[in-house]
């Protein structure tokens, strides 16, 4: 009960949140070198008017259907195998997210063997986390439809260096 | 003549004192009718059963006898069998084994629940399935998630031995059964998709003592060939045949997993399988030193290999340079059919690149090599030609060369899609008609490969990809049907909604049955496909039907349990709505059918 708490808290500044951005368009949400984020700096996806979809997100759907999909379903749709995260991903805070790619999570009964692997030391995935959510978030909350993003924005170079940096590459 | 018939009576005698002959066994106890002693019915792989009384008449009559639950809610592959008076039936992770007692209407002789780690569930790729235990000489062997091989009184349940395999934290798993053949039990491995090195493994049957290890890849005596006399296509296949296919030491984390079904020849002593795709999924990666295509030998091939010494007779590589993850692990069925007016000993195999296979079976000569779902377009086809150079090859269609069109490129349209023509999903021969009834799937797919890096034990896959039901044709993701391996000729094909994702059992009732991923096992008249009986069971049937007879009357018996690679994709529903290439209005999801849980359905005549 006592956990129920901090999790309705957030809830609370999500909605709050969700309001600042619908108050205010594109103004709650700033670009740095193609990458999106939110008021407190927290990644997020963008679609210009005519429905191009930021590079983070594109990516994200790359990444998501080759290291994710295979358990949790195209699309975050989820499978027979582990939970959707279209649902999931409206609640679960960009730490909380973290937490559990990177560390992994268990929930192992008699009637249900779930088991998340801690993905923390995969460069596939790390290297890319941010760009996963962002998708996510967009599968949960922005209305991307399901299937590869129609158009994208070109690769900023941003991404590369980062890429490049990550896997210690030159 | 005394002379002659004295040698022979000695030489009987010979066979059934020494314990190299203990898979005598294994041929008393799959010849007898009313018994299912091997997944795949017979060394043979073909999955018919002489039992007659459920007949093309009366099939529809049948009801069920009773059912068993469980308890286990994953993805349920492979099938019980019965040995005498009992069924075993398996389950996915945990791995649970029940006797069942036919004499009680299935009352739990004795369960055997092995502890293994759950960190195994997810570097399992697509769900904990299990394609079942094996029997031979009182003995159950249950090969788990984790590898360890386990051998079980069959009366009792005891542990007799227990031995290792391979080691999950490297991302080393199994799902397949085992072959036992005389005085050994024959392994896979499990794991392309996490950079393992594929292998085959015979233990001591006895004593669960590892005796030899054959490689899909790398150095020559690592893989048991010999370069002289193993032979590909009729030709000795050379010194470091693999080293030499493949870019600096890739080989050490370039799958070729073991993980299908074998089958074994005694009149030869060899046993066949196939071997799964190349690491990583992104080719480019893969490419020689010179940036073109390099074989990548001996992933995507089928092994014929010596029963006893594990040598290989001959291999033939069906997919060099794979580019869609078509694995070629499918079973081998083991027939002697008519080919161009001549009786052959041949070998079937339907593989996941779309093509069907016909070889001889003693000397790997290639035979018949055909589409056997029309919607293949990856490949114009294989050469035929003895004297060109490309003879045995694929001839691959640029449009849809993942390779060709490059990394970080969508490559559109391309069928079948990773999951094949057909997975694992056995087919089965009847020798009644000459035929074989192949389960398929019928979806295509979009495939991007990028670049990605290797981390033990992580998934190593470098694609994203998205699959839809073959565009153009009746909608549906699946086809039941006839196929004629001496032509290369479907016979007749029934449309499905889904992937017929079940092993299919042939009878000499003249009744064919398979089972459906909404859960419906249906029986279809061997002649022309005609649906004479349909029942929906629990849950999404993956596992494969069989049959039995207890007292005098015949059964079919099949699990049920959603899962598996088809619910992975299917539960979800795999139209792409964006990309208007599925059938019209869409395709519902499975999800909307179905939903898990492990049960098995008996079923019998009133």
């Amino acid at each position: 009960m006592r956990r129920a708490r901090p999790v309705l808290a957030l809830a609370g500044t999500l909605g709050l949140l969700l309001l600042a951005i619908e108050a205010t368009g594109q103004a709650a949400k700033k670009e740095k070198n193609g990458k999106w984020e939110t008021a407190d700096g927290t990644p997020t996806f963008n679609f210009a008017p005519d429905g191009t979809v930021d590079w983070y997100t594109y990516s994200g759907f790359r990444r998501y259907h080759s290291e994710c999909h295979v358990c949790h379903g195209p699309d975050g749709e989820g499978s027979t195998y582990a939970p959707g995260l279209v649902q999931s991903m409206k609640t679960l805070s960009y730490p909380d997210f973290m937490q559990v790619v990177a560390s992994g999570r268990e929930a192992v009964g008699a009637a249900r063997q779930s088991v998340m692997p801690a993905l923390g030391d995969n460069p596939n995935v790390m290297c890319y986390i941010d760009d996963i959510y962002v998708y996510l978030k967009a599968r949960a909350e922005g209305g991307l439809p399901r299937g590869r993003p129609a158009k994208r924005a070109d690769k900023p170079a941003a991404a590369d260096q980062h890429e490049k940096a990550c896997f210690g590459t030159k | 003549m005394r002379r002659y018939a004295l040698a022979g009576a000695s030489l009987a005698l010979i066979a059934f004192a020494v314990p190299g002959a203990a898979n005598q066994d294994v041929l008393q106890q799959t010849g007898k009718p009313e018994q299912w002693a091997l997944q795949t019915g017979d060394y043979a792989n073909h999955r018919f059963s002489k039992l007659s009384q459920i007949t093309r008449d009366n099939v529809k009559n049948l009801k069920v006898a009773w059912t068993f639950s469980t308890g286990v809610l994953r993805g349920h592959e492979g099938s019980p069998l019965v040995v005498g008076d009992i069924m075993y039936v398996h389950t996915p992770f945990p791995n649970v084994v029940f006797a069942l007692d036919l004499n009680e209407d299935g009352k739990i002789l004795w369960k055997y629940e092995p502890k293994q780690d759950p960190s195994v569930i997810p570097v399992m790729c697509c769900d904990t399935v299990y394609r079942g235990v094996a029997y031979a000489d009182n003995t159950i062997y249950l090969h788990q998630a984790d590898t360890t091989l386990v051998a079980l009184d069959a009366k009792t349940g005891k542990e007799k031995w227990k031995a290792v395999n391979g080691d999950p934290k490297k991302g080393e798993t199994n799902t397949a059964t085992v072959l036992p053949v005389k005085d050994k039990v024959i392994v896979g491995i499990s794991g392309a998709e996490f950079g393992v090195r594929g292998h085959v493994t015979a233990y001591d049957a006895k004593t669960g003592k590892q005796l030899w290890r054959a490689y899909s890849l790398g150095p020559d005596q690592d893989m048991l060939v010999d370069p002289e006399k193993t032979t590909s296509l009729g030709k000795p296949i050379g010194k470091d045949s693999s080293l030499k296919t493949w870019n600096g030491d890739q080989w050490k984390i370039g799958g070729g997993t073991a993980w299908g079904w074998m089958s074994y020849d005694p009149d030869t002593n060899l046993f066949y399988y196939g071997t799964a795709n190349p690491s990583t999924w992104n080719p480019v990666q893969r490419a020689g030193p010179d940036g073109k295509p390099i074989d990548q030998k001996w992933t995507m091939s089928l092994f014929a290999r010596d029963a006893d010494t594990g040598m290989a007779k001959w291999v033939y590589q069906m997919t060099p340079f794979d580019e869609w993850d078509y694995d070629g692990i499918n079973e081998n069925i083991l027939a002697d059919i008519d080919v161009g007016g001549q009786k052959r000993k041949t070998l079937v195999h339907f593989d996941r690149n779309g093509l069907a296979y016909t070889l001889d079976r003693v000397t790997g000569e290639l035979l018949v090599a055909a589409k056997y779902d029309p919607a293949v377009n990856w490949t114009t086809g294989v050469v035929m030609d003895k004297n060109s150079p490309q003879y045995g090859r694929p001839q691959v269609v640029s449009k849809y060369s993942t390779f060709q069109n490059g990394q970080d490129v969508n490559t559109k349209g391309v069928c079948p899609a990773a999951l094949g023509s057909k997975d694992q999903q056995p087919a089965a021969y009847s020798p009644r008609t000459g035929l074989f009834y192949v389960p398929t799937n019928h979806v295509c797919m979009d495939y991007e490969p990028f670049k990605v890096s290797y981390t033990a034990g992580q998934p190593y896959v470098g694609a994203t990809l998205s699959m839809f039901p073959a565009p153009g044709s009746h909608g549906g993701m699946g086809n039941f049907l006839a196929w004629d391996a001496g032509t290369g000729k479907i016979v007749w094909s029934n449309p499905e909604k889904f992937s017929v994702w079940s092993g299919a059992l042939a009878t000499a009732g003249g009744v064919v049955f398979y089972g459906t991923l909404e859960g419906y096992i249906k029986a279809v008249d061997e002649k022309d496909g005609k649906e004479l009986f349909r029942f929906k069971t629990p849950s999404g049937i993956i596992g494969n039907v069989m049959t039995y007879s207890h007292k005098g009357k015949q059964y079919v018996a099949v699990l049920s349990g959603v899962g598996g690679w088809a619910g992975i994709g299917l539960a979800a529903g795999l139209t792409n709505p964006t990309e208007g290439l599925g059938a019209v209005g869409g395709y519902a999801a499975l999800r909307d059918y179905t939903a898990l849980g492990g049960s098995l359905t008996v079923f019998t005549l009133p």
